[in-house]
């Protein structure tokens, strides 16, 4: 009986693949609390422009006047003054991969990134901590005109009014307090452009993580795909666990100008003791298109709602998002969009899973403009529940101020059916197995939207969070 | 003398405290084809959950074995790698998963063993066209969205499939059309050999045509009250199961 009941060897997740980190270097760390002195600190170490520290400096008076929001899951766990902002790791940018100090290539190898690249992704741009290690744009997308690079160095390159006409206008530090801390100690990120009429083949990625006990991460990244051009850009994320409350607040602004089409992919799967307090947006002009594809894994509290403002007529947006909870954990996810011109489109499907007394919330705004006629908006949340523990709860807001509008609403909240349990059993596949398919089959039509490497990688996050029954690391 | 295959002996199984089967008796051994039959709502179905060990049903007595083993309190998968298989009355919805992937992890489970993929496609592809399968139905997600029949056929595929040696078909032939029901039991025709056995339940003889029948079992209320050859069939079909219920009341 004993082989019998053996494990299905291909189907197994090297649990040590996700759960790993190295020793700390850290070349450089601020004071644990955060005043005008540390913004300046950083400013300075970082060489910002006098805009740039300016806009720092303004951003921290609007964060010391902003309350912590109330209106979802906790955040109690979070104190700022414990908070190690910056952290910089003693490695200067690199563009070869034979020179990135070997732990630091070694945390990237066991993440996949240089075999990803192999596998014909345009560029690589990871960052370690709070700075880009690693960051290498393939010569035929540069020949392109396309530029991908880091924010700091966007920011005194060529590009640099391009950057700061853009930066923080589509989500001001004045939106709420962890996007004003943003805008005081941002670091690191992405920059990308690219210009008009120009199509991308191939995506481009960058894998995010954090790695320093304690240490805030808070990239930025601005991405500008101009007239009638199109861009896939993945970003993923992983952390090692640690036993310290770590906080991100990163931005992301997307600027999708007329006929252009960008597709933003990101699988987040953050360290259980994570408050990832993420902000997202997307400005879309006339017959543009934003296609945002988001999975939530990992992290202690996530807030996480991409927001699309479709601006000119014709635009449209597509999001489709997954996000699952496990024990300990209160992910408050969803999308907003707002409808500001004639004839735009919004679909959005959401799926979430909660386990073992994890709560997922799905929250949702879509909102109409009085002159917004002819607008059609639909909207789809199925959440899985794997245990009468857990938690799934649907938020849906809508306000539509003109009555020429389409728009629709479905939730569904269902359960792993028993019978189809002993069906799957019923051929051969043990019950965790067979419940793990069923899993990957309600993911399914998210994972579809992936490129297939990242499809298997949120596969293997599914089984990995199937099969979790340790403990939530968080003692702070 | 062939091998023993299945052996249920004293079989008492309830459903929400209410006891479906009382006292079941069934040996079938390989090599052989046993048909059962008997009225809607007698218990067949739950017999075939039961040998299967679907934990809905509650087994009260009674004993079941295996190739000599006792498997009564074994787990469903474990009874399936041993070989053996059940075409359900009405097959699962598996959405997200394609049939092609969901046969492919199943046959890897149920050999124990690593698939060698390309053949695993040339002959999955072969056993759809046998029977009658459109190629693109191997993408499809698991008997989403198939017609009744599409679902058996697909319950076919995977015995096809996965090779069992007791496979026990649930009115298979219900839902299927004429020429369906001919493909259908081709299909079961190419499948039998002497080391494996049948156990149709079925309501209709016409899936049974072709096939040489060595047991047929009227089960009425919970237990097989009496057991003949192929001649029943036709006495079934004229008669119905009159005479059965009223000997078990007697
Ligand atoms: N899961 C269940 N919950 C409640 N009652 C059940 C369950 N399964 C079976 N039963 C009851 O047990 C009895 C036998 O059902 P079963 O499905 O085994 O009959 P059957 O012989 O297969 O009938 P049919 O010819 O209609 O398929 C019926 O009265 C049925 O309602
Ligand atoms: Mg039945």
């Amino acid at each position: 009986m004993s082989n019998t009941l053996q494990k299905n060897k291909i189907e197994e997740v090297d649990h040590s693949l996700y759960d790993f980190k190295d020793a700390v270097h850290p070349s450089f760390e601020t004071n644990a609390g955060l005043t005008p002195e540390i913004v300046e600190q950083i400013s300075r170490e970082k060489g910002d422009p006098d805009w740039m520290r300016a806009f720092r400096l303004k951003s921290l008076e609007i964060y010391n006047q902003l309350s912590v929001p109330e209106w979802g899951p906790p955040i109690d766990g979070l104190d700022m003054n414990n908070i190690v902002a910056y952290v910089r790791p003693d490695t200067p940018m690199r563009g070869k991969w034979s020179e990135v100090p070997s732990d630091i290539k070694n945390t990237f190898e066991r993440l996949g990134i240089p075999e990803a690249e192999r596998k014909s992704l345009a560029g690589v741009g990871a960052q370690y901590d709070s700075e880009v290690v690693y960051h290498n744009v393939r010569e035929e997308v540069a020949a392109q005109g396309v530029v991908y690079t880091d924010m700091e160095s966007a920011l005194k390159g060529k590009y640099a009014d391009m950057v700061r006409e853009h930066f923080m206008k589509l989500v001001p530090p004045t939106d709420h307090k962890f996007a004003a801390l943003h805008g005081a100690v941002w670091s690191g990120g992405s920059f990308v452009y690219v210009p008009a009429g120009v199509k991308v083949e191939i995506p481009l990625q960058s894998y995010f993580r954090l790695n320093a006990p304690g240490a805030g991460q808070f990239e930025h990244t601005l991405i500008i795909v101009d007239k009638g051009a199109y861009l896939h850009f993945i970003e993923g994320c992983s952390a090692p666990k640690y036993n310290v409350a770590n906080l991100h607040a990163g931005c992301v602004e997307l600027f999708v100008e007329e006929g252009a089409r960008l597709r933003y992919s990101t699988i987040e799967n953050w360290s259980k003791n994570m408050y990832n307090l993420n902000t997202k947006r997307a400005l879309v002009k006339k017959g543009g298109a934003i296609e945002w594809v988001s999975g939530s894994f990992g992290s202690h509290t996530s807030y996480l709602y991409p927001m699309s403002v479709l601006q000119g007529e014709g635009a449209r947006m597509e999001f489709t998002g997954i996000t699952f909870a496990g024990r300990g954990q209160q992910l408050d996810t969803g999308a907003k969009v707002v409808h500001a011109a004639p004839h735009t489109s919004s679909h959005i499907v959401t799926k979430s899973i909660s386990k073992d007394g994890g709560e997922c919330t799905y929250r949702s705004a879509v909102t109409i403009a009085k002159n917004a006629v002819g607008c059609k908006s639909s909207v789809s949340c199925e959440s899985l529940m794997l245990d009468s523990k857990s938690r799934s709860d649907t938020i849906p807001a809508m306000d539509i101020r003109n009555d020429d509008a389409d728009v629709g609403h479905e939730a569904k909240i269902g359960r792993i059916s028993d019978d189809a349990v002993f069906y799957l059993m019923s051929r051969g596949i043990s019950e965790e197995d067979a419940r793990a398919m069923i899993v990957s089959g309600f993911a399914e039509p998210i994972s579809k939207e992936l490129p297939v490497e990242y499809a298997v990688e949120m596969n293997n996050l599914i089984k990995l969070e199937m099969d979790d029954k340790s403990a939530p690391v968080c003692k702070a | 003398m062939a091998e023993k295959l299945l052996e249920v002996s004293g079989l008492h199984a309830s459903v929400e405290d209410k006891e479906i089967l009382s006292g079941l008796d069934l040996n079938v051994s390989a090599g052989e084809t046993h048909v059962i039959m008997g009225p809607n709502g007698a218990g067949k179905s739950t017999l075939g959950n039961v040998i299967l060990g679907n934990p809905e049903y509650i087994i009260n007595a009674g004993k079941i074995l295996f190739e000599g083993a006792d498997i009564t309190r074994e787990k469903t998968d474990a009874r399936a790698r041993r070989g053996i298989f059940m075409s359900f009355q009405s097959p699962e919805e598996v959405p997200g998963v394609t049939l092609e992937d969901f046969l492919r992890v199943s046959k890897t489970a149920v050999t124990g063993k690593p698939l060698k993929v390309f053949a695993f496609k040339k002959q999955l592809k072969k056993t759809m066209a046998a029977l009658n399968m459109d190629e693109s139905y191997a993408q499809r997600y698991l008997n989403v969205g198939f017609s009744g029949g599409e679902k058996k056929k697909a319950e076919i595929l995977q015995m096809l499939t996965l090779q069992p040696k007791l496979a026990i078909l649930d009115e298979t032939d219900s839902g299927l059309d004429v020429d369906a029901v001919r493909i259908v039991s081709e299909g079961i025709r190419q499948y039998k050999n002497e080391s494996n056995a049948l156990l149709i339940i079925t309501h209709n003889a016409k899936i049974l045509e072709g096939l040489k029948v060595d047991y047929v079992h009227i089960l009425t209320d919970g237990k097989i009250v009496h057991t003949g050859g192929p001649e029943l069939i036709d006495e079934i079909s004229r008669d119905g199961f009159h005479r059965w219920e009223e000997s078990a009341a007697q």
